[in-house]
């Protein structure tokens, strides 16, 4: 029986639910010109994404040749302002090898605003003719990636909203999806139990790391990922936070730990190390919500479950952002953000019954249909300097 | 969808028969009657939904469990169904924030 889903295959064999064209600066010097191009091409399907800093750093070259090669972005266009030190040729040489349409626009050598954003304008509509040829094929559950992530989270969310999407995420792992969540400093206090979920005890070992590594990171900055919302919905501290954060990743077993840009090889549940490695050099880990987006977006999420009890209005660029509203009185007061009213478990709905309706919505989402904040039009977009070591052999065990 | 009549749920909930906390599932009235393992119980002062009450009377340094797994220690006494909150509960890993800054315990 047909699922629903479809998606435009992509040469390295992935497919995307969405065929957008991404519109990348490559400077905050290109951000303007960039966000003109977007807007004045007046459609829905045309993504504005970027990296802001001059200086060079790995990772966030890394990170752009993923969100670039994504599999639900059809087509790009980079602009470059022509001094900054981001690599855009090797950039483009990329997006180029995986067979999708590319252009790069330099300001400085395209003769400035104006021309740029003709130019930019003229390439984006070229590349959106193109993308309006290609078809959606069916698409089966063992090709869906979903990353999760908790926003503005109070003392409902570890009852309600995150539970449910674990039931999800249960349900869409034995039907072999890669299912990723992350917030390694949301997990602290949960080390040990999730240790004991690895697939094998040299995992577990990374696992409990990773969360250490996290606790000296947040210690060093001095703040943990806390936020003066959490504490007026009724949470009290970080560790309280982090056993209801946890809750979303259900009850599989945990098959590996990613970082950033890494994609799950095979179904199953990962989780997503997004604390930089050594010395805190950068600043915050993340700086807000969709700084997490845009690292399971890089890892491969088709789209994103994204649970909040306070009440986050934010999508994303690239990949639909879909809302699970924890609190019932939020959900009365900001519903038409909501995809999903959680918070009913408090006034009597069963958690499974919540837990149908998001794997049902996770289909008909990759099936085409918008989720709310994609159809308000949400296409919030962070990417900053970070650095990162390749994850240790043990952190992917074979299957 | 189920629909349950919302005047029959009890408006606080146990996680795990270890916790020694009990969490608001809606706003409660201080002076409203609710039940606490088994015994009428009259709230001392309002809590809004989400929010934690103690189950039992606590000590200082009582480790409170929630979910059945430890959430941080009690920097004070309380009494039973007194708010177990950022006055009188503390991480044991990173102190929390709130907007007039570092949570001081």
């Amino acid at each position: 029986m047909s699922n629903g889903m479809r998606g435009f295959l992509r040469k390295d064999g992935r497919k995307g639910i969405r065929n957008v064209v991404a519109v990348a600066y490559l400077v905050e010097c290109a951000h303007h010109v960039s966000r003109l191009i977007v807007q004045k091409s007046g459609a829905d399907d045309v993504h504005l994404i970027g990296f802001p800093g001059c200086y060079p750093n790995k990772y966030a070259l890394e990170m752009m040749k993923r969100l670039c090669t994504h599999p639900n972005v059809g087509a790009v266009l980079l602009v470059s302002l022509g001094c900054e030190s981001f690599n855009r040729e090797e950039l483009r040489r990329t997006v180029h090898a995986s067979g999708r349409p590319v252009d790069l626009l330099v300001i400085q050598q395209s003769g400035g605003t104006t021309r740029t954003l003709n130019a930019g304008l003229e390439a984006v509509r070229k590349m959106r003719a193109e993308l309006a040829k290609q078809t959606p094929v069916p698409m089966a559950f063992d090709e869906l990636i979903v990353g999760t992530v908790c926003g503005g989270s109070d003392g409902t969310s570890g009852i309600t909203a995150n539970p449910a999407v674990g039931r999800c995420f249960d349900w869409l792992i034995e039907k072999n999806s890669a299912c990723i969540f992350e917030e390694t400093g949301e997990l602290i206090g949960c080390e040990r139990i999730m240790a004991s979920r690895a697939i094998t005890p040299e995992l577990g070992l990374e696992i409990e790391a990773c969360v250490d590594k996290a606790a000296n990171y947040y210690r060093i900055m001095g703040y943990g990922s806390f936020a003066p919302g959490n504490a007026e919905g009724g949470l009290t501290t970080l560790e309280e936070k982090s056993m209801g954060a946890y809750s979303k990743s259900g009850s599989s077993p945990i098959s590996g730990l990613i970082k950033p840009g890494d994609i799950p090889p095979r179904g199953g549940l990962y989780l997503l190390d997004v604390v930089p490695d050594g010395e805190p050099r950068f600043g915050f880990p993340n700086i807000s919500d969709n700084a997490e987006i845009v690292e399971l977006i890089a890892c491969g999420s088709h789209l994103i479950l994204f649970t909040t009890g306070r009440g986050s209005v934010v999508g994303s660029a690239i990949s639909p952002v879909i809302k699970v509203c924890a609190n019932p009185d939020t959900y009365d007061r900001m519903a038409d953000d909501m995809d999903v009213n959680a918070g009913r478990i408090l006034r009597g709905a069963d958690l499974d019954e919540v837990g149908r309706e998001i794997f049902e919505l996770v289909q008909a989402v990759a099936a085409g249909a918008p989720s709310k904040s994609e159809a308000l039009g949400h296409q919030e977009f962070i990417l900053t300097y970070k650095q990162f070591e390749p994850i240790g052999p043990a952190c992917l065990p074979a299957a | 969808m189920t629909t349950v009549d919302q005047g029959k749920l009890p408006p606080l909930l146990l996680l795990h028969p270890d916790d020694n906390i009990l969490v608001a599932r809606r706003d409660i009235a201080q002076g409203e009657l609710v039940e606490m393992d088994g015994e009428r119980f009259s709230i001392p002062a309002a809590i809004e939904l989400g929010h934690k009450l103690a189950r039992r009377a606590l000590a200082a340094d009582t480790r409170v469990l929630k979910y059945g797994a430890p959430i941080g220690s009690m920097t004070t006494a309380v009494a039973r169904g007194e708010h177990v909150h950022l006055h009188n509960l503390k991480s044991d890993y990173i102190p929390s924030t709130t907007r007039e800054g570092t949570d001081g315990h």
